[in-house]
Parts: C-alpha cells; structure tokens; sequence
C-alpha cells in the first residue's frame, strides 16, 4: 500500500473516555494511512470506534473523552502536537467532516447560503457579500437545482438528499484535502444514498482530494472506497484493499459480515447468516482476542492472548491467530466464505 | 421580443422565511386575545408615557395644600393627596418611571444572565459548577430580600433600585439560558460548525445564542412584570426613588396613612401596579405560547 504521497497517516491511535467506572478504551491502538486522492473506508458495527476514530482525527474529542496517545500525521505534522487555535485553522480548512444526520447538521435558524459562506468568512476572511456568491458556485457544484433560490432557503425547507449536498457544499467550500465523512448516507433513501456517493465520489475526483469513509454498509465500501479498515471493539482486525477484502476476506469477523449480506449473484437457501452475540462493550473487554465469544473458530490461545495486526503474503493486514505459527486449534482451518474462495492456512 | 415580459436580471425573490415565521408567530399572538389586550395595553402605557405629561396641566410635584385629601371629581380625576397633588397628574407621570425601571433592571439583568448561563451551559465542567453555584446563592434568597440587601447597601435611590432588580433577574436568566445550551450544544449542527473550525466565542453568540432566544424574550416580557412590583416595593418600604418623585410605589405608601378615609390616594397607584403587571404577564404568557414550536 505504498503511494507516492500519503495524506494522512494515523499511527497507534489511543482515545479513551474516563467515566466514573473508570477507563474506557474507545480507540485501542488504531493505525491506517490515507494515500493522496484515495478513499479509506472505516467498518464496523455500532460501538466499534470507527466515529471515535474520525472525530480524533480532527481533534474533536470532548470531555470526559481524551487521546491518550499515537501520532496523527497530516501531511507529516502531528496534529496533536497542535494548538486549539492551529486545529481550529485547520478543520473545514484542510481537513473536513459531513454528519450522518443531514436533518440535525445545519443550524435551523441561518439560511443554506450563509451557513455556507460562513467557511469562507472564517478560513478566507472574505466580506459576507462575496462569501455568498462562492457558496453560489458551491451549490450549482454538488448538483443542487436553482441554486439562486435555494441559497436563500432555510434548513426545514429542503429534503434530506438536499440537506446533505448542503452539508457536502459547506465541508468542501474550502477545497479540503481529507474529507471525513461519518456514514453520509445511513440516514438518506436508499435511491438517495447512491446520488450521494456517486456526489462524493466525482468531487473527490474533480477536486483530487482524499477521503475517509466511515460506514457500516460493505456495499457502500465496495462501491466507493480503495482501501478498507475493518474495526471491532477499537480495534482494526482486517485492513486491506478492497479487491483483496472482497475476493478473500481474512478475518473471521470480515467473513462473518461478508455472509450476513443478501446477495443477488449466487442462490442462496433459507436464512441469511448472522454473528452471533453482540459487541463487547469497551468498559467490559474479553482478555484475548475481542471476537473470540462471537468467533466460530476460536481456540484457547484466541481467549487468552490478544493477537497482533500481522501482514500476510497479499499485502492485506489482519489480526488473527489462525494466521500466525502459533495457531493451536484444529490444522488447516479454512475460513471458508460463500464467495467460493478460501482464505486459508496450513500450519 | 414579445415575451420579455419580466426582465431576465430581476431575480424572482422568494418569502424571506425569518419573516413568514415572524408572520406565523404573529398569526397565534392575535388569535389569544387576553396576550392581545396585554400587548395594547403594554403599548398603551408607553405611548402614555410620553404623551401623558405633555397633556396633563398640573405640576406631579408642586403641593397645593388648600385642595388636599379631596376625592375623584371633574376637576382631579382620581382625586388628590395629602399634599392636594393631582394623583391622576402624578401617576401618569410615574407611568415613564415605572417602565424605565422595569425595562432597564430586565436588560441589565438580562445581558449579564444570558451571558454568564451561555458560559455556563456551552463550557460545563467546573466554570459551570462555579457559575451556577453562585446562582444558586442568589437564587436562594427570596426576591425582594435580595433587592432590599442590595438597596440597603447601595443606599436608596432610583438608579440603585434598577442594579438591584437587575442583579435580582441575573439567576433566572442563566439558568433558563444554561439549560437550553446545554441542550444545543450536544445538538449536531454545533459539532458540524466546530468541524468547520469555528471558534467558541463564534460557536455561542452565533449560533447558539439565536437558538435560544424564545426562552429569553419570554421571560424578559415576564420579567419585567416582576421587576415593576420589586421596585414599587422597594420604593414603598422608602428605600427607592425619594419624594416628591411620582413613583408608584412611593405614592402606595404615602397613601397608606390615610387607607381608612381617603382610599383613593393608595388604590390608584395601586390599581395602576396591578394593571402594568397583569399586561406583562398577560402578553408574556401569550407569548411563550406563540413561540412554543411544539403548539404549532
């Protein structure tokens, strides 16, 4: 995963949350790197960290939450080596973020055109009159019709397809270089849904910025993205990119939710598959590997040792025992997935 | 070039919403009459204010012996005092006294609740325990006691009245402002404009701040309802505005030694107390019901 220029390199991230049961790792240890121009998708289900994740990147962290430690890279300076008034320059600047909630993410009371302009008259300093007239240009360019009037129209006016080209106007109005954006589509039609990424997805190639997308839908990763991190309990246990997931998935925790899709290519009998069980919660953490009580392969090293996120022959990185010289269950296993492959290893 | 009929550079402006929703509010004040006869007469007592004193003939201050203790006639519509003073004269006089107070103490009071409740709503954390402690204290002690503390320290004059309202109307803003921030402040549009790198100080008086000024002009309205009858207290109990000042208030007290035989003296200041307080109330209520999102 070598790339002539990285955009973003997050290394050994830590972002826990001190409540009164006492400390809560909600990002353990999470590193990936975004190349220039390329998209990351960031998977998991609900609790994984993946939002924990995004909102470190841009400093947003509240209280009783902290990072703890790692190193976040943006174009080789640490961003957490910044000060508040640094980071402040730098969000909706250089490094942007739309919601999943495009009902809740503008504000009520200013209209779409000056909550657009408003980036330009934090970052660019620009005169009210002439931060209006790029918002303008920022409309008619996410493809929103009669743009003139919308401009001056208030939140509860416009449809939620609508609001969040709202919400993308406004987070490249700067011309980002890293779009952050946390599940962009999850509250949207699903006819919306592939407007939106396709949006995504032609800005990101007309303005040559990265993108890091936060989702928990495997079909919107497999549309959009280059590369993917697969997170369970803050952890990333697969990281790859998204040929290689796809084609032959590593961890037992990827296959399970590669097998819990629908699909419309092979004929599939009787019920969807499910992984069983729900995701620990971070203040109640299993001692070994996270996904041991869920997994349907796990022996007694995986509930004893946390395994390390190794990088096998096809350049994809996962986290798993089965993987390692030290697997002690049964030889050969295969985590055998429907796609007809095989993501094995003889030991 | 038949069909020019509307000029291709006039753009077709559509309503300005802020303005249809001022409508809307508008639409539910007027359908609650009793807020209605509140707001008139709120108008009603202003422009009496103004235009009163330049109407009435008789000096508010001057005594007139001879003509003392008479009672409502053609002459002295509500009667004269024990000094023969018109009570008519010296009430619409002191109509311009009472709303300034009223209206001055609330902003005073105002400004500084609203600010310390954003701070203390928006921030949390220790500067909110701090702040609302604080509140607490004041808030801990009857109204009018506190008033009467501040005055008693202060010493009794009009403009020391109006600080001590004002400090008096503090609590109840920051607290009212402190919980609706602290329920904007987790909302998403706040996290969306802080990701845009928008400075705290932006984040509450522009976006915040708007958001919650319904609660705040309602009890502003209700406020200044309270702040009236505070400082005629005061200024009943001797401690505010001084005679011969025409102060509502003053005149109840003044009139108090002749309750028995002569009760006009006390009960048309009192009856003009009673009728600015029931306005503001009236209107604010209605108010707060108009602006009330969920009643639409």
């Amino acid at each position: 995963m070598e790339s002539p220029k990285t955009i973003i390199k997050v290394d050994n991230l830590q972002t826990s949350f001190y409540t009164d049961k006492g400390e809560v790792k909600a990002v353990d240890g999470v590193s990936f790197e975004i190349p220039s121009g390329k998209t990351l998708g960031i998977v998991g289900e609900s609790g994984s960290g993946k939002s924990i994740t995004s909102l470190s990147v841009m400093r947003l962290i509240q209280d009783p939450g902290k990072i703890k430690g790692g190193q976040i890279l943006f174009n080789g300076e640490n961003l957490l080596d910044k000060s508040e008034a640094q980071m402040r320059r730098i969000r909706g600047n250089q490094i942007s973020m739309i919601f999943q909630e495009p009902m809740t993410s503008l504000n009520p009371v200013f209209t779409v055109g000056d909550q657009i302009a408003e980036a330009y008259m934090i970052h660019e300093g620009k005169s009210k009159k002439e931060a209006l007239r790029k918002a303008l240009d920022m409309l008619k360019l996410v493809g929103i019709p009669s743009p003139e009037q919308r401009l001056k129209q208030y939140p509860h006016e416009l449809s939620g397809g609508m609001r969040q080209r709202v919400m993308i106007a406004i987070a490249l109005a700067c011309n980002p270089e890293l779009l952050i954006a946390d599940e962009p589509t999850t509250a949207l039609d699903v006819t919306i849904q592939a407007q939106i990424l396709r949006l995504i997805n032609n800005l990101q190639e007309e303005l040559g910025m990265s993108v890091m997308l936060i989702t928990h839908d495997l079909g919107v990763v497999a549309e959009t993205c280059d590369y993917v991190a697969v997170m369970y309990a803050g952890k990333v246990v697969e990281y790859a990119d998204v040929e290689t997931l796809f084609e032959s998935p590593k961890h037992p925790y990827t296959v399970g939710l590669l097998k819990s899709l629908p699909r419309h290519d092979i004929d599939q009998e009787g019920e969807l598959e499910v992984i069983k069980g729900m995701v620990p919660t971070p203040d109640n953490l299993p001692k070994g590997c996270r996904f041991a009580p869920r997994c349907p392969f796990a022996s007694d090293i995986c509930a004893d040792r946390l395994p390390e996120l190794d990088e096998l022959e096809d350049n994809s990185q996962v986290r798993c025992w089965i993987y390692t010289d030290e697997w002690d269950g049964k030889s050969g296993v295969s985590v055998k997935d429907d796609y007809g492959t095989f993501a094995s290893k003889e030991s | 070039m038949a069909e020019t009929v509307t000029s291709p550079n006039k753009e077709v402006k559509p309503p300005n919403p802020q303005i249809e929703n001022l409508k809307i509010v508008w639409k539910k004040l007027k359908k609650n009459k009793i807020a209605m006869a509140g707001g008139f007469l709120i108008l009603f007592f202003i422009l009496a204010s103004w235009i009163g004193p330049l109407l009435t003939t008789m000096d508010p201050s001057q005594p007139n012996i001879p003509d003392r203790l008479q009672g409502p006639s053609a002459e002295y519509w509500f009667g004269t005092d024990h000094q023969g003073r018109d009570i008519f004269t010296r009430i619409v006089h002191g109509m311009s006294i009472t709303l300034y107070i009223g209206f001055v103490s609330v902003a005073l009071g105002c400004v500084a609740g609203v600010f310390l409740g954003l701070i203390s709503g928006y921030y949390g954390g220790r500067t909110d325990t701090v702040i609302m402690r604080i509140m607490d204290v004041l808030l801990a002690f009857p109204g009018i006691l506190l008033a009467l503390a501040i005055v008693s320290v202060l010493g009794g004059s009009l403009n020391n009245v109006i600080i001590a309202v004002g400090i008096f109307s503090i609590p109840v803003f920051a607290r009212i402002v402190r919980g609706s921030a602290l329920a904007v402040r987790k909302l998403e549009y706040i996290d969306a404009v802080r990701a845009l790198g928008a400075s705290d100080t932006r984040i509450i008086f522009k976006h915040v701040l708007p958001n919650i000024m319904s609660p705040i002009i309602v009890q502003a309205t209700l406020r200044i309802a309270t702040a009236v009858l505070t400082a005629s207290g005061l200024s009943f109990l001797g401690l505010g505005a001084q005679p011969p000042t025409p102060e509502w208030g003053a005149m109840l007290s003044a009139g108090r030694n002749y309750m028995w035989e002569h009760p006009h003296i006390a009960l048309f200041p009192g009856l003009a107390i009673v009728a600015v307080v029931l306005a503001f109330n009236l209107f604010g209520d209605g108010l707060r019901d108009a602006l009330d999102p969920k009643m639409k």
